[in-house]
């Protein structure tokens, strides 16, 4: 992302940064969504950016409110999901497998 | 009375007592969906013919329940009110389904929610907006507003819903009923379709706080098919209802209590605080400072596991499939990005991109580590002050019900709605809301008790106290 939208500790959040991000999510955008996106997200990251006043050096982040651990158990045959009925679910089942759009050209 | 305006725990008395049916009280639910639905639109799905209790054994509960829109139920549609899930059947149950099916539960309808749960108000649902059974004008909360509306407008005698940072407590403020975020890890979360799944939590929305202690229940316990669940025991929780409360010290965050705070949700908090002093508890002012912090640390943490948990919504494996009317890319990107266009809402989209955001090189240590930082700085603030104290009080939400449109232009002033809720998922602990009066305009006030994890029995015992000694639970909405 355009490392010169950092000014004055405010970040500058520009159309061209939307689309890039809508590039890495794989989301289509349109023009008039640009538009709408960059001032609402520009907005929210302003908000975000009071975490920055905080002191966190030394602090232990948490990814996980539980302190738990690795379980370890004997390897055990149970019954699963077959594979029809999770072909059920498909878009585009063919013969067992997902059939996607042609990926190289 | 009409069946359908009673509680679980008064059916299940009538029932044994053979002065009723469980299917005269299905007839009677079925007829309220009837009758309000068209109004509240509470429900995206409604199916009575599956719904047939089959036997009246001791300890069943053959009670009708809705299921909020985001928990698979096999074979039925489930689509988390958005367009890309449209026409996805589940080929498994959830795990709390499975428990409710083994308690006889009536599955009588799905309801509404804002698309994938993001969202304060159920206006951002594929079906369009739920309406407030209280005053139709107004939003009735969210995300699990059709739970809450639901069980409001008596058109279901229970329900379930999912919090992630005030999704079940919001609504049930908003629409006058009792809604409990139990402690994370304390219900299973397998076949709840994930928004974070560090926050995300199912728990119970009920009519009085009883029966939300019946469904804790039900629902509750480990699940070897979901690693986050904790193999804690369950206690019967009804047990604890009516233990006094004297000698227990409760804390008052001074931090809730700052500009912003509707004077008559202030009003009737501190009523509720010098209720339950006559019942010998002890208040205390206390500060958990990093409070402020919290909207901005959630909505960095759960917009990024948002957009990590929606990855999988791609059109290949499940829902729809879109591609553009001429190509752009490549025909599988094309297809990737016009599903994903197509299928997903406003909101989602705006919640994918900002995770996206701070997931992304050069911003993730500015962001993310920097928000799961500031997290655990709000969890020792929880951990400091329950060292002393039995719980914590504050209101659920800083205003009633807000109109319907009145902030769905500025997603900035939807997320503040959630300021009160947000830090309990945050924290993983448990949280209620419970009615604690009615504004001027005769919207529900909702008053929030939080406690340590695993302490729901203390939270229920503290409400239960409170609710006895009022009688904002037995008010109708008016539904109008």
């Amino acid at each position: 992302m355009n490392q010169t939208n950092q000014q004055k500790g405010k970040t500058v959040f520009s159309d061209q940064d939307v689309n890039y991000l809508g590039r890495l999510a794989r989301i289509y955008l349109s023009q008039e969504e640009i538009v709408s996106l960059t001032k609402n997200l520009g907005g929210i990251l302003q908000y975000i950016e009071k975490l920055e006043k905080l002191n966190v050096s030394g602090i232990q982040p948490t990814s996980h409110v539980l302190p738990l651990q690795n379980v370890y158990r004997e390897d055990q045959v149970l019954p699963s999901l077959s594979q029809e009925d999770v072909m059920k679910m498909a878009v585009s089942p063919h013969h067992g497998f997902f059939k996607v759009p042609q990926v190289i050209e | 009375m009409n069946l359908n305006e009673s509680t679980a725990h008064e059916l299940l008395g009538l029932i044994k007592e053979k002065k009723t049916t469980p299917e005269a009280v299905h007839i009677s639910v079925k007829k309220a969906i009837e009758l309000h639905d068209p109004k509240v639109k509470a429900y995206v799905r409604v199916d009575h013919d599956k719904a047939r209790p089959t036997s009246r054994a001791n300890g069943k509960f053959p009670i009708p329940i809705a299921i909020k829109d985001n928990i698979c139920i096999k074979g039925r549609e489930v689509t988390c009110c958005s367009r890309i899930l449209e026409g996805f059947k589940p080929p498994y149950n959830a795990t709390v389904i499975e428990k409710i099916l083994e308690a006889e539960g009536i599955l009588i309808g799905q309801a509404n929610m804002d698309e994938f749960a993001f969202g304060s108000s159920t206006e951002n649902s594929v079906f369009g907006p739920t309406r407030n059974p209280w005053n139709t004008k107004c939003v009735p909360g969210g995300s699990s507003g059709g739970s809450a509306a639901a069980v409001a407008a008596h058109e279901a005698i229970w329900a379930l819903g999912s919090d992630t940072g005030g999704s079940i407590r919001q609504p049930a403020s908003f629409c006058g009923i009792v809604g409990l975020k139990p402690t994370y890890g304390r219900v299973s979360r397998y076949g709840l379709i994930a928004f974070a799944s560090s926050l995300d939590q199912i728990g119970p929305l009920t009519k009085d706080v009883t029966d939300n202690a019946l469904l804790l229940n039900i629902i509750a316990g480990h699940d070897h098919r979901d690693s986050t669940s904790v193999n804690v025991p369950v206690p019967d929780y009804t047990k604890s209802l009516t233990k006094d409360l004297k000698g227990l010290k409760i804390g008052i965050p001074k931090e809730y209590f700052i500009e912003g705070l509707d004077p008559e949700v202030k009003f009737a908090i501190t009523a509720a605080i010098e209720l339950l002093k006559k019942s010998g508890v002890t208040f205390k002012e206390i500060s958990l400072p990093h409070t402020e912090y919290a909207v901005a640390t959630y909505y960095i943490l759960a917009t990024a596991e948002a957009s990590s948990n929606l990855a999988r919504f791609d059109g290949v494996q499940f829902g729809q499939r879109f591609q553009p009317a001429a190509p752009r890319k490549t025909p599988i990107v094309d297809m990737y990005e016009e599903t994903r266009d197509r299928g997903f809402g406003k909101e989602a989209k705006r919640r994918i991109l900002l995770g996206t955001y701070s997931l992304s090189s050069g911003y993730y240590e500015a962001y993310y580590l920097r928000a799961q930082k500031v997290r655990t700085l709000i969890k020792n603030d929880f951990d400091l002050a329950f060292s002393e104290l039995d719980a914590i009080l504050t209101p659920t939400s800083p205003t009633t019900a807000f109109k319907i449109g009145e902030k769905s232009d500025n997603p900035l002033a939807m997320y503040l709605s959630d300021i009160y809720t947000i830090s309990a998922n945050l924290a993983g602990i448990p949280a209620i809301s419970i009615p604690c009066g009615f504004s001027k305009d005769g919207l529900p006030i909702g008053l929030q008790i939080l406690a340590k994890p695993f302490a729901e029995e203390m939270i229920f015992r503290i409400a239960y106290s409170y609710e006895q000694s009022t009688d904002w639970y037995k008010r109708k909405a008016p539904l109008n």
